[in-house]
């Protein structure tokens, strides 16, 4: 398990050795399929029709190109950096946290985006994304991202809330109604980025550049307005499936939350809605990227390429409530994703999406004086303690 | 003549060789039978245990966030905080108030069984015992947050017996009470007492069948009341199995991170804190640190529990 700072240093050492090797070992041809292929997977991520017949990206690419797919699904990034650790695997769909990491334990080899056709119809906006591009070299291909939105009930609010500050600041709903006990938060660290997000808008004179590079007083005003949230949470949500429930049952009407959850309750007949309000919101990005030691590199670079080309992310996009690395993949018809789906997905708003990184201390926001990380997870608890 | 030729022809075979020498020297034998367990129980179950707490006096660098590999009180001191400290008081609160509920919950059930049940009553009652031990876990907390939930089965109940008042007022107590059961401490508590009954009530039924019944006859001949008997008989003759069950509810809610996670407040347990820690976070020393509460904890409550003799009849 590397620590945030290693990482970074990890990275500057391991570009320096990797521009050595890694050319040699970067493939320059595709060869024949090696028959199989194994994949670190996040749930719901790769599906072979097995859990809904319309949804199978898996069956068609087998068939074709000759490779057997397996999937080992991760439920967190720690996780996926254990596997790749363990090694055995041809890909992962890694996070932005993870990706870094993996390629600072050199867990992962650089992709020679040339034998990937498909290639030049990855989004402009992802092609040279810092969570996987190091010093100009490609560690994978984007696969999906999507942004933490603030999903409501539309019973409550007749509009879309205009801001953060339902799940924020104590307050009467729409409904006439306080927000205490009816409002939801998620129950990780990485929740003091969107504390800071929302200050970044609210208290400018804090000088916020990022909300993942926070100095001491930046941060000590994110958790004080995390304090102050505590007071109208009763329950953190953590676990996808307890949210939705808890939306059903137990009353709440507003929350952060991915498109995941809003999709399914929606389907499900439930008066719940999405947005993002005014202050912009975090998100998550995800990258294929390829193991060091990949035992089926062809079959691997065949994917990587069934990714961009296929109805995948189209119908992934439809599946997971994701947006596409690829934006033709919503407007094409390749799959069942619409222009009009992507849109409440928030293809459009990419530019309000601050996207998950990790924090470091040496941060070039605030002059290398960030709070790391370590201190995020040991000072949130607190705040979800009540100190 | 011909017997004794038998007897060294299979003593010559390299097997029988073998054969003999463990049995001449029967302690050769006795290492080697338990060679293996010992080195697992060495090796891999102490090793790693130690190799953990040996983490927990390395501490983290507060600047870059990396380990370092110095012998330190640091990280204890870390643990004392007031945020740290509130999350072993909540956890340590936490599992005696299940074991105390358990163990009044279980001493009818586990008296009925030891003493009254025969035949099919007994298999009726080892059935509901084991019973739940037998589904998933899982599913039956997230079964008891949709009982618990505010909008959920016990809510409704409520309202139908026109007692919301009775739920309003235990959920406007401070402390216990919360939004609804599902996000209280008292929905953990009851979710926690429901699963780890079972291991109250089995050593409880073993104990209170030792019991001969001809002391209760002769502590009622002396003219104890019911109550004298059980004070003064049958509970400090039980004794030993409840302090055993105890051991199971007390060490099983102390280390669970799965029900507070699912049902209660959000505010971390013991179990929790140790996952927070040792993830993203890196913050491996302090992971440990936590780890090494419950094993003191337990090691208190162990020697307090073989003194009452509770391992007297293992």
């Amino acid at each position: 398990m590397s620590t945030p700072r290693r990482a970074f240093w990890t990275v500057a050492l391991a570009t320096t050795f990797l521009s050595e090797t890694a050319f040699a070992d970067m493939p320059t041809s595709i060869g024949a399929a090696e028959g199989q292929l194994n994949i670190v997977a996040w749930p719901g991520y790769i599906e072979r029709g097995e859990t809904d017949k319309k949804f199978d990206w898996v069956t068609k690419f087998e068939k074709s190109s000759g490779c057997k797919v397996q999937i080992k699904t991760a439920n967190t990034s720690d996780e996926m950096v254990a596997l790749m650790n363990e090694g055995g695997f041809d890909l992962v769909t890694a996070s932005g946290d993870a990706s870094l990491r993996l390629i600072a334990g050199k867990r992962v080899q650089e992709v020679n985006v040339g034998l990937v056709p498909s290639w030049n119809k990855v989004d402009d906006r992802l092609k040279n994304a810092p969570w996987h591009t190091v010093n100009g070299k490609h560690y994978g291909v984007p696969y999906m991202w999507g942004p933490n939105v603030l999903m409501y009930s539309t019973e409550v609010f007749k509009e879309a809330p205009k801001s953060w500050n339902v799940v924020f600041e104590e307050m009467n709903l729409p409904d006439g109604k306080s927000n205490k006990g009816r409002v939801q938060a998620y129950d990780g660290p990485i929740h003091v980025a969107d504390a800071a997000n929302y200050l970044m808008k609210h208290k400018p004179e804090l000088g916020i550049k990022s909300p993942y590079e926070l100095n001491a007083d930046q941060y000590k005003a994110a958790l004080d307005l995390l304090r102050g949230q505590r007071k109208l949470v009763s329950r953190y949500w953590h676990d996808a499936f307890v949210q939705m429930d808890d939306f059903k049952n137990e009353g709440v009407v507003a929350s952060g939350s991915w498109p995941f959850q809003v999709n399914i309750l929606q389907s499900g007949g439930a008066k719940i809605a999405s947005t993002i309000p005014e202050e912009g919101a975090t998100g998550w990005a995800d990258t294929t990227m390829m193991h060091a030691e990949a035992a089926n590199p062809n079959c691997a670079y065949m994917w990587m390429e069934h990714t961009l080309s296929s109805n995948l992310m189209s119908d992934l996009s439809v599946w997971f409530g994701a947006n596409p690395g690829v934006p033709e993949a919503c407007t094409d018809g390749r799959g069942m994703q619409t222009a009009a789906g992507c849109t409440k997905n928030g293809m459009d708003d990419f530019e309000k999406i601050k996207f998950w990184t990790t924090p470091v201390s040496k941060c070039a926001t605030q002059g290398n004086k960030c709070v790391p990380y370590y201190r995020w997870v040991s000072d949130y608890i607190g705040v979800i303690g009540g100190r | 003549m011909a017997d004794t030729t038998v007897i060294g022809a299979a003593s010559s075979g390299w097997a029988g060789k073998v054969s003999d020498a463990l049995w001449r020297r029967p302690t050769l034998f006795l290492l080697l039978l338990l060679a293996p367990p010992a080195l697992w129980l060495g090796v891999i179950y102490l090793g790693s245990l130690f190799a953990l707490l040996a983490q927990s006096f390395f501490s983290i660098d507060e600047f870059s966030g990396l380990i370092k590999y110095e012998l330190t009180l640091k990280t204890y001191r870390e643990l004392l905080i007031p945020a740290n400290l509130d999350i072993i008081v909540r956890t340590t609160s936490m599992a005696a108030a299940v074991t105390l509920a358990s163990a009044i919950i279980a001493f009818p059930i586990a008296y009925f069984a030891a003493r009254y049940a025969r035949g099919r009553w007994k298999a009726l009652f080892y059935l509901g015992v084991m019973l739940p031990l037998w589904s998933s876990y899982l599913v039956k907390v997230y079964a008891w947050k949709l009982i618990l939930a505010k909008e959920g089965i016990l809510n409704w109940l409520f309202g139908k017996l026109h007692l919301t008042w009775v739920l309003e007022a235990l959920l406007s107590v401070p402390v216990i009470g919360g939004n609804s059961l599902s996000v209280s401490y008292t929905g953990t508590f009851l979710v926690f007492v429901y699963v780890w009954l079972p291991f109250m009530v089995l050593p409880m039924q073993a104990a209170l069948e030792r019991v001969p019944a001809s002391y209760l006859e002769a502590s009622a001949d002396l003219g104890a009341i019911p109550f004298q008997t059980f004070r003064n008989v049958v509970f400090p003759l039980a004794l030993p199995g409840i302090i055993a069950g105890s051991i199971f509810t007390f060490s099983l809610t102390l280390g669970d991170y799965i029900i507070p996670q699912i049902i209660g407040s959000s505010r971390l347990f013991i179990g929790q804190a140790v996952y927070a820690h040792q993830g993203t976070a890196g913050n491996i020393p302090l992971a440990a640190a936590f780890t090494v509460v419950p094993v003191v904890i337990m090691g208190f409550y162990l020697w307090m529990a073989k003194r009452k003799g509770a391992f007297d009849a293992l």
